[in-house]
């Protein structure tokens, strides 16, 4: 990225921080409806899938009621710390030529949106968290991770959130070329959904579905952290899952480079 | 001319075509370019070049559509050209490197560059951080801004809650927080009333001469132009039809001045004398009672005010340049080609 030095970075972060809680503070309600709707989907989920394991004699694939619960209030927090928003704004900041005024400015417009995105999730962590505790403790979930897979959920999180970010920026991108790109970001939302492991554990899913998952970066993005922390994989996997995280975060660097040099040349071809 | 490197600005034979697509109206068409789309080429900018020294201040005129914001706009790095050369600090513009982006601004007076929801002085903090302003500076220059355009009560209100006017002062201020050396302003006093266009006007005036800045300026209130511009570039279907000053562009556009005369009321009539006076009744646009106003080509205004001073008895004479808007009116109607005709360089 066009560099400004780390500590210049710091504080424009710590600028844009400050200005975007009081932004989210301006409009506490929206914040608050939607994160309502953010807690009300996985907990939909969680209900199902516990009910469809107690009427099947208590398990569903190796998962049990309080497994289902463990996994879907994770799942819940992985989601809100991983999610970005972003490629459905390209479609209007190119179309109203809102890029321009971040195309004049000596700093990637990707601070700017990351900036935003975390301010936004260290805000609502502080109700994601208790409401995760509450969800658990009302499950009676197993939770039970041991120290290194405690520790190896860190990293696994952070990777999962810069491998997501970065790939649903490059995904943004397509706004340079196609005027309507919500057709595209619906189809990815679904993707999303589906092969994360938003709607059931990765391991219920047919064989196929999950090499699927484990080849595109989808597995990576959300269901990876969850796993390990849940203790259902082995430290191999953990180590293999770290590593294919690696790969796709340079891949997605990659992309992104690329595709951001070719869309800036395009917009600044047809017009901003 | 001067060394390249002397220069704030350069510009060679930019052209900037767009390519934008078209059809007809209609289901069938709509069908037909479901299939096959069609484009046509639209010329922005056809081949203009200029020059602009450090700390000049330059504005940029023509009809809307006539190519000038597309140039701010391969100036200020947001547009690549079709081709052509452009160095603007010695930066290529589109090239965005940060050297450059931290030296210059662009003030769009139709488009925010503030955020919308945060109060403006948010803003104006992320923009110290981005451009890596001294904590010591900054304080003095936003003390001084909000002095100068009164922006007291501003600073704290979300941007969305600020009037068009309030707003477009606390756009200046935010973008030149960093005192760019160059200054790129496109139509910075559109839509505001006349207040508030001779405040911003002012402002403008005087951050230039205090910072020395290379500043292009498009406007369609003459007002801003005749005010800041010592040189203007007259622009037109994407070519440059004048380039020089203010004055110059009168003289050589409008081939004529005006002379208004207030006769001594009592002195003799003069009804029978004024045609042979005057010298050709074409000239006469009115004459009534004690006032007689001419219209006279340039080259004999002397000639004729003589001969009037010294056969009447005059009581008051005017001789005046057309207003420049009316200039400006004709050297449009002129077209490229009549008006590249009467440039005798």
């Amino acid at each position: 990225m066009r560099g400004l030095p780390l500590r210049q970075l710091v504080d424009v972060y710590r600028a844009k921080f400050r200005a975007e809680i009081a932004l989210q503070f301006a409009y506490r309600w929206a914040l608050a409806i939607w994160l309502l709707g953010l807690l009300l989907q996985p907990i939909v989920y969680l209900v199902v899938w516990t009910t469809v394991a107690r009427s099947q004699g208590g398990t569903v694939g190796g998962f049990s009621a309080r497994d289902f619960a463990a996994y879907f209030t994770i799942f819940m927090v992985v989601n809100q710390l991983t999610f970005t928003w972003h490629y459905w704004e390209f479609e209007w900041r190119v179309r109203q030529g809102f890029f321009s005024p971040l195309l004049l400015r000596p700093i990637h417009p990707l601070h700017n949106d990351l900036a935003e995105n975390v301010t936004f999730k260290l805000l609502t962590f502080t109700v994601v968290a208790p409401v995760a505790v509450l969800l658990l403790v009302t499950f009676n979930a197993s939770l039970n991770p041991s120290p290194w897979q405690v520790l190896a959920f860190l990293p696994a999180l952070v990777f999962a959130f810069a491998l997501r970010f970065l790939l649903e920026w490059t995904l943004a991108l397509a706004a340079f070329w196609l005027t309507r790109v919500t057709a595209i970001n619906q189809a990815y939302y679904l993707a999303v959904v589906f092969l994360s492991g938003q709607m059931a554990p990765l391991e219920l899913l047919p064989e196929a579905v999950q090499v699927i998952a484990a080849v595109l970066p989808f597995r990576w993005m959300v269901a990876f952290p969850v796993e390990t922390v849940l203790g259902r994989l082995s430290p191999m996997e953990v180590a293999v899952g770290l590593a294919a995280q690696l790969i796709w975060i340079g891949l997605a660097l990659g992309l992104l480079r690329f595709g951001w040099r070719a869309g800036v040349r395009r917009y600044s071809a047809v017009g901003a | 001319m001067t060394g390249r490197s002397e220069q704030a600005i350069q510009v060679r034979e930019l052209r900037k075509t767009y390519v934008v697509p078209e059809r007809e109206g209609g289901l069938a068409a709509a069908a037909r370019s479901l299939v096959r789309r069609r484009t046509r080429e639209v010329p922005a900018v056809a081949g203009i070049s200029f020059d602009v020294a450090p700390g000049e201040i330059v504005g940029f005129l023509g009809p809307n559509g006539a190519g000038k914001t597309t140039t701010l706009k391969v100036l200020s790095g947001l547009l690549h050209p079709t081709s052509g050369e452009v160095t603007a600090l010695g930066h290529v513009p589109w090239q965005r490197e940060t050297a450059f982006l931290r030296r210059m601004t662009l003030i769009m007076g139709q488009r925010n560059q503030l955020a919308w929801d945060i109060p403006v002085v948010d803003s104006f903090d992320l923009n110290r951080a981005i451009y890596q302003i001294p904590a010591a500076e900054y304080r003095q220059r936003v003390k001084e801004l909000v002095e100068l355009l009164e922006l007291e009560e501003l600073l704290r209100k979300p941007v969305r809650n600020l009037s068009l006017g309030e707003r477009m002062k606390c756009e200046v201020a935010g973008s030149l927080l960093h005192r760019p050396d160059v200054l790129f302003l496109d139509e910075p006093t559109i839509g505001l009333d006349v207040t508030m266009q001779r405040r911003i006007r002012n402002f403008i005036a005087h951050y230039t001469q205090r910072t020395g800045a290379t500043t292009l300026l498009t406007s369609h209130y003459m007002a801003d132009v005749e005010a800041l511009c010592r040189r203007v570039l007259v622009i037109h279907h994407g070519q440059l039809l004048y380039d020089g000053d203010l004055a110059g562009l009168v003289t050589r556009f409008s081939p004529h001045k005006t002379i208004v005369i207030d006769l001594e009321p009592s002195g003799p009539a003069v009804d029978g004398r004024i045609e042979a006076l005057v010298g050709s009744p074409d000239w006469v646009v009115s004459h009534a009672e004690d006032r007689l106003t001419l219209r006279v080509p340039r080259s004999e205004t002397a000639a004729v005010t003589t001969r009037l001073l010294a056969n009447l008895q005059v009581a008051d004479v005017i001789v005046e340049e057309p207003p420049i808007d009316e200039v400006i009116d004709l050297v449009f109607a002129a077209g490229p080609a009549d008006a590249q005709a009467k440039d005798a360089r």
